[in-house]
């Protein structure tokens, strides 16, 4: 396993760091433009499809509303980022 | 080509008219015949900043109401070749102007000068409406803070919402000395959140409250880092590539271990 550096000799987290955590998170909810229910529902709707083919970490599970830049780098996109942590790939799903 | 520019933020405070009177200051000194237009109706300080505030006759709402005619309410500003301000009425509200006559104006306004900077009040509402209706391209104004970077995102959707597509992030007020401590949000930080191109960065700077009492732009200033700051910005509003002054942390040793053994990525 990699050790991590920072974790042994880091200094307590620095205010930016705080800044940008909290920053990241209202974005969330300000540029989906919609409850927080909702991301909830489809973040529920989202677990019941993937596991009917494979069992996931649902309690790692981190779906987010944000942005990226569109193909010609142009412009901005909104972006769905779900990052689903694979446990097991269930086999009946051949 | 003329081009209408929008100075806009969501949040207040954040420096929009500072930057509108430093930007159309110095694209004036660059040969250009330029026009500031105050759209902040009801609070109007672009004419204070600027100094030009004993020498308003008529403002926005009468020409758009029809009591002149634009050139009458255009003040010229004797100490720079080009520089015109049009001011804001301060007796009325937001309502007193709609969007399909500001992109009138912005229109008749782009017959006569090459670039038209469109200071534009805080807020999402009516104001915002107005002040970006005509603009051709936009320029958002934020600080290195949690509330006026989440209001730099709002305003960011809006522009794009209203077919103002890529619009350009301005970081004022920077405080190097804070940002090297890791007790500020740097620019790559806010870059990264906000998603957008940088067109400038102006660090904190005491001469800007001293220009501001004066009604002096501090571009003016040849000894002023953040007029050394607003002059880089006009020449990238001109097209031209100017490299951005170097802002960022010092690496702490823990990251300089890292870099060399390849584990973080820089």
């Amino acid at each position: 396993m990699l050790l991590d550096l920072s974790k042994i000799f880091g200094k307590p987290k620095n205010s930016k760091e705080v800044a940008k955590e909290r920053l990241k998170l209202v974005l969330i909810h300000d540029r989906a433009n919609v409850s927080p229910q909702f991301l909830e529902m489809l973040k529920s709707e989202i677990i019941k499809v993937i596991t009917n083919y494979m069992d996931i970490e649902e309690s790692a599970l981190d779906i987010q509303l944000t942005r990226t830049k569109s193909d010609d780098g142009e412009s901005t996109v909104p972006a769905l980022y779900a990052s689903i942590p694979i446990k097991n790939i269930k086999s009946s799903g051949k | 080509m003329s081009e209408v520019i929008v100075v806009t933020s969501g949040k207040g405070g954040v420096g929009k008219t500072t930057t509108t009177a430093n930007l159309g200051t110095g694209l004036a000194l660059a040969g250009y015949k330029v026009v500031l237009v105050d759209t902040d109706i009801g609070l109007r300080n672009l004419d204070v900043v600027m100094g030009l505030e004993n020498r308003i006759v008529y403002d926005l709402v009468d020409v758009v109401e029809g009591f002149c005619r634009v050139k009458q309410a255009l003040i010229k500003d004797k100490r720079y070749e080009g520089l015109y301000l049009l001011p804001a009425a301060q007796t009325r509200d937001k309502t007193a102007v709609n969007p399909q006559q500001m992109m009138k104006l912005c229109q008749e306004l782009k017959e006569e000068f090459d670039y038209i900077l469109i200071d534009c009040p805080a807020g999402i509402e009516q104001g915002f409406k107005n002040a970006i209706a005509g603009a051709d391209r936009a320029i958002v104004v934020t600080t290195p803070e949690v509330s006026a970077v989440r209001d730099a995102d709002r305003i960011i959707g809006l522009l794009e919402a209203n077919e103002l597509r890529n619009p350009k992030l301005l970081v004022n007020r920077l405080r190097i000395d804070m940002v090297k401590r890791g007790d500020m949000m740097s620019i790559d930080d806010i870059i990264d959140i906000l998603a957008i191109g940088l067109i400038g960065v102006v660090p904190d700077d005491e001469k800007i409250v001293v220009s501001t009492n004066r009604g002096e732009p501090a571009i003016t200033d040849d000894k002023a880092l953040a007029g050394q700051a607003y002059r880089n910005i006009v020449r990238r509003i001109r097209g031209e590539e100017v490299p951005f002054m170097n802002f960022n942390e010092d690496q702490g040793f823990v990251d300089k271990l890292k870099k060399l053994f390849g584990l973080k990525a820089n």
